[in-house]
């Protein structure tokens, strides 16, 4: 049996979702950097998928390494702010850091 | 205009003196200081003795000259080449200027001999001898100028100096007082002086020959001859104008009064300036333009009447005045009016031998009362003096030579000049004898005056304090040669214009007979011998003196005549207005000064209440119109800027909650967002 664009595209929503969720509940600034890395992925699946089953093409391939590269990136500096946010507040609960609360 | 000899020695006439005047005046001080009061000596007296060197020269060059090839001319440069207006900065010397240089470097250098002594003790020696050069500097300029603007620049520099000098001994009040008394009332004068030479460049530039040069005015002053100004002939009108000049520096009614008060100088200063040299000036300029004056019959008789008259006037002063120096000061005003009434008569060489044999005894009349006052101990007033004969035998003697002289006694040179001059203003054709009649009422007036001075100071007891007394001494020899050379001046000048009714030869109307003859124009007229009335008018002349004397002897040294026998005349009212001076300062005060001071006052009034008025009301109108704005400011621009602020303050006040620092809830935002945007999409 072949798997369908919509069994790629179920699995992406999924992913998606429990990513956002990830983010919207998650107290643990890593916890939300994970839930990005979640998001991130679920649209590469989508790059992925699309690019297989449309026109044929690599640019959906190429867009999706582009994703990679930049998702490291972005672990980078995210997880040197919030070493950075730990050296200052000795946590990384972002509740607690609410200093630029107006 | 080609018969003149072109030399290059005559600029140092005037300009040793001026060098004198800046070595000492410059940094006198620090000389004075380092090389002591001999220095000061050196530098001011060798300039002068060697101008008079170079003047000597000059003299027998000219001398060796044809008579009317007798011009020496030192053309240094042009001074002023604008438009048709031409003047060199020249030097010339003819038979006129050639005597005064003679007198003005030949007296002067006496009198700064004189003062070496006389100023010894004077903690500023050597201002006072830089001024005294600068003095015959400008003196210098002022004779031997050849045209009438660099006349003008010397003619100035003397009234400068005579201020400085008059005002020597600031410190006093007076003394500041009457210097620039002096320079104000002769500035008077200097108007008059500018404006007749204006006239008479504007005449003649008419005429198509614009010039200021004596020489060459002399020559064609007869291209004015017809014009008038202002309804007046341009002689007459430019003759006034100099005139006016004139009676100024060579005080004359009305502008006399500065000179009395000019004694306030110290007494070597009286003797050079106001006796000897400044003060005939007015009539050295007379007899330079006399070709213009002899064009116009009524200055000419203005002239006379003037000079007339204020030798009376002066000398009816002189009579009452107890000051040694105001005596002759008086004297100098009324031996002026002299010379002024010999000018006024066409008698130019006349008046030029009576300011020669003047400035001799004058200023040996002056330098006498100098060394008087001097032993005296400052001390001014003769009722304090008598007997000085003892104690100055020099001074006393040199003093009756020259009193001699004034008086017109004969053989003394006073009676050769002052009987030409009342004998021409008796006979020449524009005299009369009423002119002769005031001039000789002033001789016997002089004789007495001057003898009654004689016998105050010298004669009789000595009414001094017991102190002066002991201190009574005779001055030093630089101090009484100067006195015995001008005495003997004094005694012999005479035998240059001895008349020819005596035996004489008149040379000195001879010599400058060229000068005043050079217009071709009035040529003097020379008088027929009168015969038996010019002896009997000399005889008068010598009588009227011989008079004065005996009464002056009566009154003040037998005492056998008391002097309240005239002061008590008329009720004392005479003696009191000539005691007085005839209230002509108090006059003068009235009517000028005080005529000024409502004038100035007004002009203060008008200042003040209208010019400051327009002044406040324009303050006024600019403070409101600045209130106004202020308030503009204040409410419209501030409000506006006001406003923008508060609205942004507000806003940002309201939305500063929206930052809750909260990352999860800017997530529920974004997420929100999205969803609502999918939503509005679908729908």
């Amino acid at each position: 049996m072949t798997i369908g664009l919509n069994g790629f595209l179920i699995v992406s929503a999924i992913v998606f979702v429990l990513g956002l969720y990830c983010v919207l509940t998650r107290r643990n600034a890593i916890g939300i950097l994970m839930g990005v890395e979640l998001i991130l992925n679920s649209a590469n699946i989508n790059y992925l998928a699309f690019a297989r089953y449309g026109g044929g093409s690599y640019d959906g391939q190429i867009f999706a390494l582009f994703v990679i590269m930049l998702a490291a990136a972005e672990a980078v500096i995210g997880l040197a702010i919030v070493l950075g946010i730990y050296q200052t507040f000795h946590t990384i609960d972002v509740e607690a850091t609410e200093t630029l609360r107006g | 205009m080609h018969d003149l000899i072109e030399v290059n020695y005559l600029r140092w006439i005037p300009l040793l003196p001026l060098i004198g005047a800046v070595i000492n005046g410059v940094p006198g001080v620090l000389i004075q200081k380092n090389w002591g009061k001999r220095a000061i000596n050196a530098i001011a007296v060798t300039p002068v003795l060697l101008a008079f060197c170079i003047s000597v020269y000059a003299f027998f060059q000219l001398l060796g000259q044809e008579p009317e090839k007798r011009y020496l001319l030192d053309h240094m440069w042009t001074w002023i080449d604008s438009g048709n207006l031409k003047a060199n900065a020249a030097f010339a010397v003819d038979q006129l200027s050639g005597v005064m240089i003679l007198i003005v470097t030949g007296v002067g250098g006496l009198i700064h001999i004189y003062s070496t002594g006389y100023m010894h003790d004077e903690k500023s020696y050597w201002r006072f001898f830089a001024l005294l050069n600068l003095f015959t500097f400008s003196m210098l300029v002022l004779v031997m100028a050849d045209n009438l603007l660099l006349m003008f620049v010397g003619w100035e520099g003397v009234g400068l100096c005579s201020y400085a000098l008059i005002g020597f001994w600031y410190q006093t009040y007076e003394n500041a007082s009457a210097g620039s008394k002096a320079f104000i009332v002769n500035r008077i004068g200097d108007f008059g002086f500018a404006i007749g030479v204006f006239l008479i460049f504007w005449t003649m530039a008419d005429a198509g020959h614009p010039t200021i040069t004596f020489r060459d005015l002399a020559a064609n002053i007869s291209l004015i001859d017809g014009k008038t100004f202002l309804g007046v002939s341009v002689a007459t009108f430019a003759c006034l104008m100099l005139f006016v000049g004139a009676t100024g520096k060579s005080a004359q009614i009305p502008l006399y009064v500065w000179l009395p008060d000019a004694m306030a100088g110290p007494t070597p200063v009286s003797a050079l300036i106001h006796a000897a040299t400044m003060v005939t000036a007015g009539v050295y300029m007379i007899g330079r333009m006399n070709f213009i004056f002899s064009m116009s019959p009524t200055a000419l008789t203005v002239v006379a009447w003037t000079g007339a008259l204020t030798a009376l006037f002066a000398a009816s002063i002189g009579l009452a005045q107890n000051d040694i120096k105001r005596v002759l000061a008086y004297s100098t005003v009324s031996q002026l009016g002299y010379m002024v009434l010999g000018m006024g008569v066409g008698a130019y060489a006349a008046g030029i031998f009576h300011l020669m044999t003047h400035a001799f005894f004058k200023a040996c009349l002056f330098l006498g009362s100098g060394s008087v006052i001097h032993a005296m101990g400052g001390e001014q007033d003769m009722r304090k003096m008598g007997g000085l004969r003892k104690w100055m035998p020099y001074t006393y003697w040199t003093f009756l030579i020259s009193t001699f002289a004034i008086a017109g006694i004969p053989p003394f040179s006073g009676f050769f000049s002052k009987d030409e001059i009342l004998w021409k203003a008796f006979s020449s054709e524009h005299g009369s004898p009423l002119l002769w009649m005031v001039g000789f009422a002033a001789a016997g007036m002089t004789a007495f005056y001057m003898f009654r001075q004689v016998f105050m100071t010298f004669w009789g007891e000595c009414r001094a304090d017991h102190h002066t007394q002991e201190h009574l001494h005779e001055s030093p020899p630089v101090m009484t040669y100067p006195l015995v050379v001008l005495a003997a001046l004094a005694t012999i000048a005479g035998i240059w214009g001895i008349p020819e009714s005596l035996g004489g030869s008149n040379e000195i109307e001879h010599w400058l007979a060229p000068v005043f003859h050079a217009g071709g124009h009035g040529a003097e007229h020379h008088a027929a011998h009168g015969g038996i009335i010019e002896y009997a008018l000399m005889a008068a002349s010598v009588g009227v003196a011989a008079l004065g004397i005996f009464l002056a002897y009566l009154m003040y040294e037998k005492k056998s005549l008391s002097p309240d026998t005239f002061t008590e005349l008329a009720g004392g009212a005479p003696y009191r207005a000539i005691y007085n001076k005839y209230y002509v300062d108090e006059f003068y005060n009235a009517v000028f000064v005080n005529g000024l001071l409502v004038i100035t006052r007004l002009c203060a009034a008008f200042d003040h209440y209208v010019i400051d008025f327009i002044v406040d009301g324009a303050a006024y109108v600019t403070r409101f119109v600045s209130w106004v704005n202020g308030l503009f400011d204040a409410y419209i621009i501030d409000g506006i800027v006001n406003r923008i602020a508060d609205v942004t303050l507000g806003l940002g006040t309201r939305f500063r909650h929206l930052q809750t620092g909260s990352i999860n809830g800017y997530l529920y935002v974004v997420v929100l967002g999205v969803v609502l945007v999918m939503v509005v999409r679908l729908v």
